[in-house]
């Protein structure tokens, strides 16, 4: 009868602290988090508020100061026609970040959402994984295309070219990239679904909804959190692909990946264009990811107060 | 108890089949018969031992009772609700009085709950409580098991196995249940840590009247806390008595061999005790042997017990036995009884 009453320098936790000053606590110890946190920060700053400070427009065309190099009237130098790269690379910035947050978002919702309700609900794995599996096996480069001829021209008349263009890049990227994050989901779900706290809540009586939300959906925060960070970066390239080909955006609206493959043409003549959004882009991916890592310790009480 | 006309717990001819599908097209190619047929009674107050070696279907009794699966067949009535059958929305009113405590208190626990969320968790789901009636339930529980309260926002790995355990009784006491289904509680705990939660949980039992299924393949404990004890052996009841004559004259061959396994404390008789070693492994339950399921490893197995499954015979005084071997002036009994009802 010894492990009862061991009231031995116990405090009386009555302090009205949440637990989310715990989480922050230990967010603050993970370096790296703190750094990415910091650096994305920076660069959403820049692209949004940059542009403000920096008033030249990314599309005028000065065609006598054109591949200049890095000099006080353009740090970044010009492209081929003239416009100036760091205006370019602010307005690209803010179409990128957009981009990738947006969706990353839509296909870790949608994932997870698939991945959580087949690996929860025995009757639907079979018919949302073999969906996944089609989704794996299709061709997407045909079916971005297919998307693209149908939906441009209706977004683009309800929404404005740019918005219209905006929503079908992002519903585009999403849709076609959440299969990984469902299968990792719901392997994660089965597993989760045979530990005993889950049978403990059954008898309790909660319902599937709640069993979810209160039980499953926090425990497969990590894998989730993963495939999130990693998804940014996915979405970013894959829209600088799409732009590439011709189905993003128009060929003058800048984004990171535009610049990148415009500037691909003159790597052996100018390489510092190909650094500047390349090196925006893993930056930017780069402190996601820490961001993301550093989250995913803090969430979990067992690493938090170690 | 006055109310306790009949039994608490009345289980009848239950079964729980699992489905082996096999092949391209996933058919249905036969059962695992991992509770096949079994009927007992619990008395209010009562502890039932249920006893028996791994696999031999002690955990699904327990959950089954509980409805945890969809049961194949059979009826669980418990206060003279019926459980087995009834849809989602009733049985969910009935969970209240009957909860289950796990084996695993590590995995019993959800890690990223803190102690007071998971206390308060059937809190919740069953009645409507302010925030500081709910705090002062929570640290009321936390008080019966032997918690201390200031543990209360804590998470479950930072608490050693006998605490965790006793969130876990925390847990199933907090909606004040009559029927609580221990499964092996004690089996995954260190053998100090083993005797408190066993006398907590008699503590408990005594302050609020509950009732227990008490699940273990530890016979000594068993045989410290029940009333009366029931052997399972591959999906069946085979013998069910009060606990000292269980203990004293085991008749069914299995039960005399499950008891002789039990090492003696005294050095001189475990000296001169002579274990009844059974030949062979255990028939897959998916596949019974004909006739008794002891039959493939019976030391005293007859022609009949290959062919005949063994009705059960009733000896009187709560005793039950299904062998063969007391066939002679015995009449079989379909009607299970419970043990005397504690004397309180």
């Amino acid at each position: 009868m010894t492990d009862a009453p061991i009231a031995v320098a116990v405090p009386a936790d009555t302090s009205g602290r949440s637990q989310w000053w715990d989480v922050w606590d230990q967010f603050k110890t993970h370096k790296g988090a703190l750094f990415g946190a910091a650096v994305f920060l920076f660069i959403v700053l820049a692209v949004t508020l940059g542009p403000l400070l920096w008033t030249i427009e990314p599309t005028f065309i000065d065609i006598r100061a054109r591949n200049s190099g890095p000099m006080w009237a353009h740090p970044f130098g010009t492209d081929q026609l003239g416009r100036d790269i760091l205006a370019r690379m602010m307005a690209g910035g803010q179409v990128s970040i957009a981009v990738g947050l947006t969706a990353m978002l839509i296909s870790v919702l949608l994932g997870t959402l698939i991945g959580v309700v087949a690996g929860f609900f025995r009757k639907l794995d079979g018919a949302l994984m073999g969906l996944t599996d089609l989704f794996l096996a299709l061709p997407l480069l045909p079916l971005l295309l297919v998307m693209v001829m149908l939906f441009r021209e209706t977004l683009a008349r309800s929404f404005g070219p740019e918005m219209g263009t905006f929503i079908l890049i992002v519903s585009a990227i999403g849709v076609t990239s959440w299969m990984q994050t469902a299968r990792i989901v719901r392997g994660e779900v089965l597993a989760l679904k045979e530990r005993e706290f889950v049978l403990a809540a059954r008898s309790i009586g909660t319902p599937s909804r709640r069993m979810i939300l209160r039980h499953i959906l926090p425990n497969v925060l990590s894998p989730i959190m993963v495939s999130a960070t990693l998804g940014i970066a996915t979405a970013i390239i894959t829209e600088s692909a799409l732009s590439f080909l011709g189905l993003g955006f128009p060929p003058d609206f800048p984004t990171w990946g535009r610049l990148l493959f415009d500037a691909v043409d003159y790597l052996q003549q100018y390489p510092e264009r190909v650094f500047w959004p390349g090196l925006a882009i893993s930056l930017t991916v780069l402190s996601v990811n820490y961001i993301g890592d550093g989250l995913r310790d803090a969430l979990d009480p067992r690493i938090r107060g170690r | 108890m006055a109310e306790a006309a009949g039994p608490l717990v009345k289980v009848r001819d239950l079964k729980m089949y699992f489905p082996i599908h096999a092949g391209l097209l996933r058919s249905h190619v036969g059962d695992i018969k991992a509770v096949d047929g079994i009927s007992f009674d619990i008395a209010q107050g009562e502890t039932l031992g249920l006893v028996g070696e791994s696999g031999c279907g002690k955990s699904t009794v327990g959950r089954s009772i509980l409805r945890l699966y969809d049961v194949t067949g059979g009826t669980v009535e418990i206060n003279g609700f019926e459980i087995a059958h009834v849809d989602r929305d009733s049985l969910r009113l009935k969970r209240p009085m009957m909860q289950m405590i796990f084996q695993d208190p590590q995995a019993s626990l959800n890690p990223r709950m803190t102690v007071a969320n998971i206390i308060g968790e059937p809190l919740d789901e069953h009645m409507k409580l302010t925030a500081d009636a709910r705090l002062a339930r929570i640290y009321e529980l936390m008080d019966w098991v032997g918690l201390n309260r200031a543990f209360a926002k804590r998470y479950p790995h930072e608490f050693s196995g006998g605490q965790r355990q006793r969130i876990g009784i925390a847990r199933a006491l907090a909606l004040n249940p009559k029927f609580i289904v221990c499964d092996e509680p004690i089996a995954a705990l260190d053998v100090s840590i083993q005797a408190q939660v066993v006398n907590l949980l008699e503590e408990l039992q005594e302050r609020l009247d509950l009732t227990y299924l008490f699940i273990s393949h530890d016979l000594s404990m068993v045989r410290h806390i029940a009333d009366r004890v029931a052997v399972m052996y591959l999906g069946r009841i085979v013998e069910i008595a009060e606990r000292e004559t269980l203990f004293a004259e085991p008749l069914h061959p299995y039960t005399q061999a499950l008891l002789s396994a039990v090492p003696e404390p005294d050095p001189e008789s475990e000296r001169h005790r002579k274990p009844i070693v059974l030949q062979g492994d255990v028939p897959s339950p998916a596949n019974p042997p004909q006739g008794c399921n002891f039959s493939t490893r019976c030391p005293k197995v007859m022609d009949v017990c290959r062919q005949i499954e063994p009705g059960v015979f009733d000896f009187g005084d709560g005793r039950q036995v299904a062998c063969h071997l007391y066939s002679d002036g015995m009449t079989t009994t379909a009607e299970p009884t419970a043990g005397k009802i504690k004397n309180q």
